[in-house]
């Protein structure tokens, strides 16, 4: 797919030139990554992608990264500037100094570039049945019925965009083969406080199990660079308590045993 | 196409590479304070059993500026074992009214005020 | 994927963590204040001390609070030592069964403690 085609700024348009540093893979010529540096002129308004494509565009067409809609709602574009896990059209250049650094997002296997694997969260969010598990169907002729109390209940864990920061984020995910990560937790959560939903007992298999949530240590780092303020790691704690609860609840007299 | 997939090592040293999972790594180091302090308890209820001559020992052990300066960074720890833990206790929680979630602030609150509460219980019964 | 045992531990945690964060700095500054000679006069005394803490509520609140800050650390201690590189799976088993068998032998040394008070 071709970068959009921008016009090329020049230092008398009072562009200003960043030098790049981006950490490249190419798995036919290399064994491991290795850092690749570019001089782009850059406009004020210009964010991180907008400077990839200029890279792209008119310095090296070989760079590989994944983007789209460009306004922070489809995930795409997630990587570590400064080694910090973003959005690379949400950081603007104005923001940053005149180096910068761009790598691929950490703890996931690095396929080309920038273009990291995704199966953790993929095979993560299979795992915790992230689909609404209906408790009853809704009624005849009618549909299901939700408060407004009810939906804020779960709202904000419905803003994940998949964009994988959180995985970046979070030690735990290196650390741990097995973890499904943060944003399958968060969303087995999202499905969990919805009203129309039964199946947190199901999801339990998952998320109570040892590549769950006992993986998670609440460093925390997964909310704070969540671009949608969704708080995973909020919604992995309380998925502590409850999946705790319920582990005494089966086990009190007069309990159900699963 | 089967090219092959880079997979990165986390550093040992991960924790030194940011400064909110260095605050996290104190926060976890503070275990050994509250543990230390808990196993020095269990001696405390030893000693006590052991009569008045061996209580006074072990009051006097504590005293030495060794033992003093060992205390003042305990205490340091546990404070921040403290801090946090009511930073962190409303997130464990969901609480909402109507459709608005309780802030965290208040819980937090609740939790200091219950801190201050039981502080000065303990100072009132040990006699401070 | 069967249920973890996790819960065991982590409500423990929970608790023991709750309790270190409500009591531990204020009896931290009991004993300090006790070494600094801040405190009034005879208020750790043998007599005093050992009469309070003889009573049979209090040898309960004794071992449920001790023990629990006991569990607290030893758990918080065993994720970190996971978090500090330690990555095998015989390695991470043998720095749990340190942390959590060092917590119950000291939980044991507390009970016996209070028992013979």
């Amino acid at each position: 797919m071709n970068a959009v085609s921008q016009a090329s700024p020049s230092a008398g348009q009072g562009a200003r030139i960043v030098t790049i540093d981006v950490l490249r893979y190419r798995p036919e010529q290399e064994s491991t990554p290795s850092w690749q540096s570019y001089a782009v002129p850059c406009c004020e308004e210009w964010t991180v992608l907008d400077a990839l494509n200029h890279i792209k565009d008119h310095l090296d067409g070989s760079l590989s990264y994944r983007w789209s809609c460009h306004m922070a709602v489809c995930g795409s574009c997630g990587m570590m500037v400064n080694g910090n896990p973003t959005l690379s059209c949400k950081a603007f250049m104005r923001d940053l100094p005149d180096r910068i650094s761009i790598a691929p997002l950490a703890n996931l296997g690095v396929i080309r570039d920038l273009v990291v694997q995704q199966n953790r969260l993929l095979d993560g969010l299979l795992a915790v049945k992230s689909w609404l598990i209906p408790r009853e169907l809704p009624p005849r002729d009618d549909q299901y019925r939700q408060t407004p109390a009810q939906l804020a209940k779960y709202r904000p864990l419905t803003m994940c965009i998949n964009c994988m920061l959180c995985y970046a984020a979070c030690p735990q995910v290196a650390l741990n083969e097995g973890y499904v990560g943060p944003a399958a937790l968060a969303l087995a959560q999202r499905y969990n406080l919805d009203s129309r939903d039964g199946g947190a007992l199901e999801r339990m298999q998952t998320t109570a199990s040892d590549d769950g949530v006992w993986e998670c240590t609440f460093i925390g780092e997964c909310s704070e660079v969540c671009p949608k303020h969704v708080d995973p790691a909020g919604a992995i704690q309380q998925m502590k308590l409850a999946s705790s609860l319920q582990w005494l609840a089966q086990r009190a007299p007069g309990g159900s045993s699963s | 196409m089967n090219a092959k997939v880079h997979y990165p090592t986390l550093p040992g040293n991960w924790w030194l590479k940011r400064p909110s999972y260095l605050r996290y790594m104190l926060r976890e180091l503070t275990c050994i304070a509250i543990g230390a302090f808990a196993i020095l308890l269990v001696f405390a209820l030893l000693r006590l059993g052991q009569g008045a001559e061996a209580w006074q020992a072990f009051r006097a052990a504590l005293a030495t500026p060794l033992a003093i300066a060992w205390q003042l960074v305990a205490l340091v720890f546990a404070l921040y074992h403290s801090v946090t833990w009511f930073a962190l206790a409303p997130r464990t929680m969901l609480l909402q009214i109507g459709t608005r979630r309780v802030p965290a602030g208040w819980i937090a609150g609740a939790h200091y005020l219950s801190w201050v509460v039981l502080s000065a219980i303990v100072l009132v019964l040990s006699g401070a | 994927m069967s249920l973890s045992n996790k819960p065991i531990v982590w409500l423990p945690f929970a608790a023991g963590g709750m309790l270190a964060a409500l009591l531990v700095p204020a009896l931290m500054l009991v004993l300090l204040l006790d070494a600094l000679q801040l405190l009034p006069p005879g208020s750790l005394d043998y007599p005093r001390v050992v009469a309070f803490v003889s009573h049979p509520l209090a040898r309960v609140v004794c071992v449920g609070v001790i023990a629990l800050l006991l569990w607290h650390a030893a758990h918080r201690l065993r994720m970190t030592v996971q978090d500090i590189g330690v990555r095998s799976h015989g390695a991470r088993q043998v720095a749990a069964r340190l942390c959590y068998g060092a917590a119950t032998l000291a939980s044991v040394a507390l009970i016996w403690a209070v028992v013979v008070l």
